[in-house]
C-alpha cells in the first residue's frame, strides 16, 4: 500500500526550497499521517536529492502536513540544470512512499 | 463604504496562461473585479532586458492579446481590472492598453500605472546579503539586470480611489492584487491585520487561477476532474468581514472541492502560521473550508499579524549559459545504449577540455526527475539528456553539438536529437526597509 491511497499532495517552489503538502482524503486518517510521515522519513525517502534539512508543519484542522525541503531544487528554479527545475514532480514521488502504517489504516 | 458582497475573478495564474477562461469570467462571472497575475520570479528580469533594447517594451508579451480579448466584456459589464502585466514597464503597458481600448472603440476608461518597484538604483551600493546564497549583494554588481521590490496593496488602493478602471503594476506581492479591491471597497484599515490576513488567504487561493478549480490536480483513478479541457477560472465572493466563498462560472470545466482548496492553500508556503507579505504576516492555520454545494466552498478563519516593515526584493542577474542536448533510444537494450551515449558524451567533452562538474547527465524515463531515488523497470524508450552550465556561450554550444553528434558517432538507433543554448537569468533575494521604496501612480484616459 502506498501513501497515495490515503493522501494527495502538491509541490511548490521558492528559490532552492521546495514545499510538499500531504493532505488526507479523509480527515480521520490525519493521525496516521502525523504519526508515520515524519520529516526524517521524508528526508530519507528523497536521499541525495535533498541536500538540506526537512521541516514539517502540522495543520490538524485541515488534515494536512506541509514539508519544507531545503536544498531540494539543485540551486533553485532559475539556475537548476534539472529537467523539472521547479520540482513539480516531487509530490507524485512522495505519494509512492510505502509504509507499514497502511495495514493499520485499512484494518 | 461598500457592504454588499464583492465578486473578484482570477483571469490568469501566470504569464502564459490561457485567455479563454478570463473572457468567460468577464462575460458570465457577474464580476466587480478581474485580476490577472502574470509575473513569476524571473519574468520581470527578462522583461527588463527587453526594455533595455526598446524603451517602449518590457511589459507582458500577452498584454495585447489579453486586453483585446477581455476589455470589451469588462467595459460592458463595468468590471475593473487589476494586473501586474506592467512587468518592467507599467507606463508603456498603460499607454498600450489605452491604444487597445481606442482601437476597440471603448472610451472613458481611466487607466493607472504603478511604478517604484524597480529599486536597483537604491540598493546597488547598500551592504545587503543575498537570502539564498548568503553572499554580499555586491558580488553581483557586474551582472545585475534588475532589482524589483514586492510592493503591497497601497498604491493599487490609491489608484482605485482615484477612479481607475484598470490598474497596471510591475512587481507586487501576488495576494496584494486581490486584497487591494477589498481594502478599497470595504474601507479596511492598513492596520487591520486580521482582515488583511483574510484578504491574503483569498489572494493566495486565487493567484494561480485554475490551480484551485481543478488544474494541476487530476490524477485518474484517484482525483477526477470533469471537463478539464475547458477548465474554468475561480471567482471569490467576499463579504465585508473578509470571509468568502469560492466558485466558478456554471457550466465551465473543472471543479472546486475541499481537496482542490487545501492543495492550493498549501502551495508555495513554508510556515503556515507566517506567510509574509508587504501588508501583513498572514496566518493560514485557522483556515477552514466548508462545501456549501457542488463547486461552491465557504472559506473562514484566516487571520494575520503586523507586517515586518521589510520588503523582499528579487534580484535578477546573468549567470552564464546552459548548453543542452537530447537523444532518444528505444526497444530492447534502450537503457544500456542511452547510458553508453551519456558516458561517451562526458568523455568527449573531457577531450575538449570542458568541465562537466556543473553538469547533468540524465536518462529521461529512468532517472531525470528523482535521480536514483525510485526503482524503475526496463522502459520501452529512454531519452539521454546532457545539460552543462558554463560561463562561455561557445562552450555551451559545443556541449549541445556533442550530443547531436551521437547520430553518427554514438550507440545504435539514436533518434530525435534536439539541442539548445540559453543564457541563464538567475534570481536571488534581499530584504530592504519599506521606506526606501517610493511608489508613483500615473494616469491615462482612453
Amino acid at each position: 500500500m502506498q501513501l497515495r491511497e490515503i493522501a494527495h499532495s502538491r509541490t511548490g517552489d521558492k528559490g532552492n526550497i521546495a514545499n510538499i503538502s500531504v493532505i488526507a482524503y479523509r480527515e480521520s486518517d490525519y493521525p496516521l499521517l502525523e504519526k508515520y510521515v515524519t520529516a526524517e522519513r521524508v528526508k530519507a525517502f528523497f536521499g541525495d536529492l535533498v541536500t538540506g534539512e526537512v521541516i514539517r508543519y502540522e495543520l490538524p484542522g485541515l488534515g494536512a502536513l506541509n514539508f519544507v525541503l531545503h536544498g531540494a531544487l539543485a540551486g533553485g528554479v532559475t539556475r537548476s540544470l534539472r529537467l523539472d527545475a521547479h520540482g513539480k514532480s516531487l509530490s507524485s514521488a512522495l505519494l509512492g512512499m510505502e509504509e507499514m502504517f497502511f495495514i493499520e489504516a485499512f484494518e | 463604504m461598500n457592504q454588499k458582497n464583492l465578486r473578484i475573478g482570477a483571469g490568469a495564474g501566470y504569464s502564459g496562461d490561457r485567455i479563454e477562461p478570463a473572457v468567460e469570467l468577464a462575460e458570465k462571472g457577474r464580476l466587480d473585479y478581474l485580476v490577472f497575475e502574470c509575473l513569476a520570479e524571473r519574468t520581470i528580469a527578462l522583461a527588463q532586458q527587453r526594455r533595455a533594447r526598446n524603451p517602449e517594451e518590457g511589459y507582458d508579451p500577452l498584454l495585447e492579446a489579453r486586453m483585446t480579448a477581455c476589455l470589451p466584456a469588462c467595459a460592458q459589464n463595468g468590471i475593473r481590472v487589476i494586473t501586474n502585466m506592467g512587468a518592467a514597464n507599467p507606463v508603456a503597458a498603460m499607454n498600450k492598453t489605452a491604444s487597445i481600448a481606442a482601437r476597440l472603440g471603448i472610451s472613458g476608461l481611466k487607466i493607472a500605472a504603478v511604478t517604484g518597484d524597480e529599486v536597483s538604483g537604491q540598493i546597488r551600493d547598500m551592504d545587503l546579503r543575498l537570502m539564498e546564497s548568503g553572499e554580499p549583494l555586491g558580488t553581483l554588481r557586474d551582472v545585475l539586470v534588475s532589482a524589483n521590490a514586492y510592493l503591497g496593496a497601497e498604491p493599487i488602493v490609491k489608484a482605485l480611489e482615484a477612479g481607475a478602471d484598470i490598474v497596471i503594476t510591475g512587481r507586487v506581492a501576488d495576494p496584494a492584487l486581490f486584497a487591494a479591491p477589498l481594502i478599497h471597497e470595504f474601507g479596511w484599515s492598513f492596520s487591520d491585520f486580521g482582515r488583511l490576513g483574510k484578504g491574503t488567504v483569498l489572494g493566495h487561493l486565487l493567484e494561480c487561477a485554475g490551480q484551485v478549480t481543478g488544474g494541476f490536480f487530476a490524477d485518474p483513478g484517484y482525483k477526477e476532474v470533469p471537463n478539464l479541457a475547458r477548465l474554468g477560472f475561480p471567482i471569490g465572493i467576499v463579504s465585508a468581514d473578509g470571509d468568502f466563498e469560492l466558485t466558478k462560472v456554471p457550466g465551465s470545466g473543472g471543479r472546486i472541492t475541499l481537496a482542490t482548496c487545501k492543495e492550493q492553500l498549501l502551495y508555495e508556503i513554508h510556515d503556515p502560521a507566517r506567510y509574509y507579505t508587504p501588508d501583513v504576516v498572514a496566518d493560514f492555520t485557522g483556515v477552514r473550508f466548508h462545501q456549501l454545494e457542488e463547486d461552491r466552498i465557504r472559506v473562514t478563519g484566516g487571520s494575520g499579524n503586523p507586517k515586518t516593515g521589510l520588503l523582499k526584493v528579487s534580484v535578477g542577474y546573468l549567470d552564464g549559459f546552459i548548453g543542452e542536448g537530447q537523444m532518444s533510444y528505444g526497444g530492447p537494450g534502450a537503457v544500456r545504449r542511452g547510458q553508453l551515449a551519456l558516458d561517451i558524451v562526458r568523455e568527449r567533452l573531457g577531450f575538449l577540455g570542458i568541465d562537466t562538474a556543473d553538469g547533468q547527465f540524465d536518462l529521461i524515463g529512468v532517472n531525470s526527475l528523482y535521480g536514483p531515488t525510485l526503482p524503475v523497470g526496463e522502459p520501452a524508450e529512454v531519452r539521454a539528456r546532457v545539460a552543462v552550465r558554463t560561463a562561455d556561450r561557445s562552450v555551451a554550444q559545443k556541449v549541445a553539438d556533442e550530443v547531436e553528434a551521437l547520430y553518427t558517432n554514438g550507440p545504435a538507433g539514436g533518434g530525435g536529437a534536439v539541442k539548445s543554448v540559453r543564457e541563464v537569468m538567475a534570481v536571488q533575494s534581499v530584504l530592504i526597509p519599506a521606506e526606501l521604496v517610493r511608489t508613483e501612480i500615473h494616469f491615462q484616459n482612453s
